[in-house]
């Protein structure tokens, strides 16, 4: 049975992954330069900063919630690392380090906010995580005077365009964070509680726990996850500016949803949210490939969103007769929810 | 069930052996009924009884088994509530289901608005409804909004909206269970005029008061059979209750005479839940089996999920075993070793989605985690070690509980309070909707538990299970506790007379400061 399960849930995030390989496929035979070394590593290194996001949004999104905010967060830890990396006083591995530690905790304490209100005021967190997506902004654009700060360390800089054997180090970064999360989710008592309380809250509520501890967690997470994800970022563009990362939520929910994870939370798995970003990165680099322009891309990166989407219903309703299919509890239906 | 006299009234509803089945449950049983055109046609019963099932039936939401329906003359079998709608048949349910932000002109013509050319008529509209407001005697403008009205208000707006498309027979389920009694009275003066018009009445009602206040006949029904259909003139309250009790075949309860009582468990002082009227004391021991009886909306669940911190309480203190604990939520409850099985267990107990383990363990994750890592290993071998001592039929713990049948999914509910050590377990309703192979191997695990020193309170609708396996039954009537009977007491005629006490229209001799009660007019 457990075996089966596996199965089952090898083959859920194959199918992503399928999709992927034949994306993968189609642009190598269509556009020559796609499958060259020099442009996987550029795919590598565009995708890390999403993936990073992205990871933080899954925790949000299995508990049935919403992050608007990444985007601008990820502005506001951007000037603050900044801030704090390009101090004269500071030696460069100290700078550095604070520079990380300041931003990540800029991002956590967004999040807790966002996840404060939501809880403590039962209010959706898509209105709340609309008012940080402002607030983040205006505080960026504030700290810093609306100006971009640049002049990094040098081995910082150099840390975004660093590769090991053709692998970019930020697009590493990004898998060992995907694997953490993956670890968290499948192995913790907190990753237990995030796909319980995304299933039924209520029934979590009357087992004795108190899923606000939770939610309010998974926010922080979230909000650490750009903070991390701003400093990769600052490391790639070796600047810090207060309009990065515009649109940035946008992205980093189509992956975790092209992944598989259900919008009404309790389902979804970290692997499906790599897949997802990776797919995001490669239709728009072999897009570009082709030579299709940029409002044609767009227009089909938002029918690939929707399409995801629809065949991730079908599943669903599959799953959902196969569930009430009678008694002969010996299929798998299952393991749908599990990490 | 024709009188047999020289002017028989023509039947405008006619059931003939009638059945209805759910899985493992005979809800309707062969049940023959008559209802003349014009009359207002009572049905009482106990819960389960049988009239929701009665008139879900009449009201197109399910589809008989077995017999058939006549109204007026013709075969009926609606499919869907609007078949029955057309057919002219309404209903009024104890809910209230319209739409807060709309009109009242527009919630009463909600499915067939008037439109001219394509738009709604609004002044057709609002006339239309003033007539059919002034129908029923309710004093609002068409055009006031839904949200605005009192609940009295708002049924007398379903009445309305019932009324709208010329119904032959109007059907009102519990109408009176949120109106004051003087809303009551205005109701009853508004059904008379519609009888009077012709419209024939189907009224269910737990009030028995009431039932001969505004019924020209009684049917009563006892699980899922009709016993028999009475003249209200001719009859007593003691007649029907005695009917709606009826003899029982004697099953045969597992119930511990051996069992001896402990120390006491819990008391509860006064515990009034949020919006109750009432406050309640009780207390309970190890080795004991407390059953709750009283009727569906008598505060039983309030009353346990106040106890438990699901709900927020108004007042009352707790004590375990001897010590004052402060319960704001279910989690203080559970460190306290209390636990609550709810009534609805796949909205409320269990996680349908994570497979058994998750489900059982979920209680206490802390005792299956090193560091707060998960250990799979010791997590399977506890979860294994549940599903064996409970003999939940599930082909490996993997499985997702979705999938079980009610009963395994009860065990599976009680194997996490087990795997918490719950000392104290309240249990709500546990066996509605459960087969009878699956009740009976509850009960024995209920004995079982007790003989093992916990201390266990039952709500259940169900008399037999309660009197069969309960050393003590509380009956609750009305938000108050009505009656404490030791095991030596138990009958289904006194239970019952605890249950209907503060309904039945007289301030309870019991209780003198608690003067008025709902039924009176």
């Amino acid at each position: 049975m457990r075996a089966r399960n596996v199965l089952y849930l090898m083959l859920r995030e194959v199918g992503i992954g399928l999709a992927l390989v034949l994306m993968i496929v189609v642009f190598s035979v269509l556009a020559p330069r796609f499958a060259s070394m020099a442009n996987l590593t550029n795919i590598l290194a565009q995708i890390s900063i999403n993936t990073v996001i992205a990871v933080g949004m899954t925790f949000v999104i299995l508990l049935g919630g919403i992050d608007l905010s990444v985007g601008s967060v990820l502005a506001l830890a951007t000037i603050v690392g900044g801030l704090v990396i390009s101090r004269e006083d500071l030696s460069p591995g100290t700078g550095i380090l604070l520079s990380i530690v300041a931003s990540t905790l800029v991002g956590c304490l967004c999040g807790l906010f966002n996840g404060l209100v939501c809880e403590r005021w039962k209010i959706h967190s898509f209105i709340v995580t609309l008012g940080m997506l402002n607030i983040a902004r205006g505080a960026a654009l504030q700290i810093s005077n609306s100006r971009t700060i640049f002049s990094f360390p040098d081995a910082f800089n150099e840390v975004g365009s660093a590769t090991v054997v053709g692998v970019p180090v930020i697009f590493l970064m990004a898998l060992a964070i995907v694997l953490a999360g993956r670890f968290v989710l499948a192995r913790t008592i907190f990753g237990r509680m995030i796909y319980a309380i995304g299933n039924n809250e209520e029934a979590v509520r009357l087992s004795g726990h108190v899923p606000a501890y939770y939610k309010v967690a998974a926010f922080t997470v979230c909000g650490g996850m750009v903070g991390l994800a701003a400093i990769m970022y600052m490391m790639r563009l070796n600047i810090a500016s207060p309009i990065l990362g515009v649109g940035f939520e946008l992205n980093a929910i189509a992956a975790v949803v092209i992944g598989g994870t259900s919008m009404s939370g309790g389902k979804g798995s970290m692997v499906g949210t790599f897949l997802g970003a990776s797919i995001i990165g490669v239709l728009s680099n072999g897009l570009l490939l082709l030579g299709i322009g940029d409002f044609a891309r767009q227009i089909i990166t938002g029918f690939i969103i929707v399409i995801a989407v629809i065949i991730d219903k079908y599943r669903m309703r599959a799953l959902a007769t196969a569930a009430l299919a009678p008694v002969s509890a010996d299929h798998d239906a299952g393991a749908a929810a599990r990490p | 069930m024709n009188a047999g006299g020289a002017v028989v009234p023509e039947a405008i509803i006619e059931l003939q052996g009638v059945t209805k089945r759910f899985p493992g449950v005979l809800a309707l049983d062969r049940v023959d009924l008559a209802v003349r055109r014009g009359e207002v046609h009572v049905l009482v019963g106990q819960n389960g009884a049988g009239k929701s099932t009665l008139v879900k039936l009449l009201c197109g939401n399910y589809l008989a088994d077995e017999g058939s329906m006549v109204l007026d003359g013709a075969p009926f079998a609606p499919r869907g509530a609007l078949a029955a709608i057309r057919a002219g048949i309404r209903i009024v349910y104890q809910e209230i289901n319209l739409l807060p932000y709309l009109s009242v002109a527009e919630n009463i013509y909600f499915q067939r608005l008037p439109t001219r050319g394509g738009l709604v008529d609004f002044r057709r509209l609002e006339a239309d409804a003033e007539v059919l407001l002034r129908e029923v005697g309710l004093d609002v403008a068409p055009g006031a909004l839904v949200e605005t009205l009192g609940v009295a208000q708002m049924q007398l707006v379903e009445i309305a909206k019932a009324l709208s498309s010329r119904s032959k027979v109007l059907i009102l389920d519990e109408p009176t269970a949120a109106l004051t009694p003087k809303e009551i009275g205005r109701l009853f003066g508004i059904l008379a005029r519609l009888k009077d018009r012709g419209v024939t009445i189907v009224y269910i009602s737990h009030r028995l008061q009431e039932v001969f206040e505004i019924g020209d006949r009684i049917t009563v029904l006892r699980n899922g059979r009709k016993v028999d259909t009475v003249t209200a003139g001719e009859a007593t309250i003691p007649q029907i209750v005695r009917l709606m009790v009826g003899r029982e075949m004697g099953t045969e309860y597992p119930f511990r005479a051996d069992v001896a009582l402990g120390a006491e468990c819990l008391r509860v002082d006064g515990l009034q839940p949020q919006g109750a009227r009432h406050a309640v004391s009780f207390a309970l021991h190890r080795g004991e089996l407390l059953g709750i009886a009283g009727l569906v909306g008598s505060g039983r669940t309030e009353a346990v999920r106040a106890l438990f911190g699901a709900d927020p309480r108004a007042a009352g203190r707790i004590w375990r075993d001897g010590r004052e604990v402060a319960i704001r939520r279910p989690r203080d409850a559970v460190r306290a070793g209390i636990c609550l099985l709810t009534e609805d267990r796949k909205a409320q107990g269990l996680i349908l989605d994570l497979p058994c383990y998750a489900n059982i363990t979920i209680t206490d994750l802390h005792r299956v985690a090193r560091a707060g890592l998960l250990q799979a290993g010791a997590e399977h071998a506890a979860a294994e070690a549940l599903v064996q001592e409970l003999s939940i039929k599930t082909p490996s713990v993997d499985q997702l509980v979705a999938n079980l049948s009610g009963g395994n999914q009860q065990k599976v509910v009680i194997a996490k309070w087990l795997f918490r050590q719950a000392e104290v377990l309240i249990f709500d309703e546990p066996t509605r909707g459960i087969d009878v192979g699956a009740r009976f191997e509850i009960y024995a695990l209920l004995g079982r538990l007790a003989a093992a020193g916990k201390a266990i309170l039952l709500v259940s609708s169900d008399l037999p299970e309660l009197m069969g396996i309960c050393h003590r039954i509380l009956v609750f009537s009305n938000g108050r506790i009505t009656g404490d009977l030791p095991r030596a007491e138990f009958s289904e005629e006194r239970i019952l007379a605890c249950a209907f006490q503060d309904y039945l229209g007289s301030p309870s001799a019991a209780d003198p400061g608690q003067a008025q009660a709902p039924a009176r007019t």
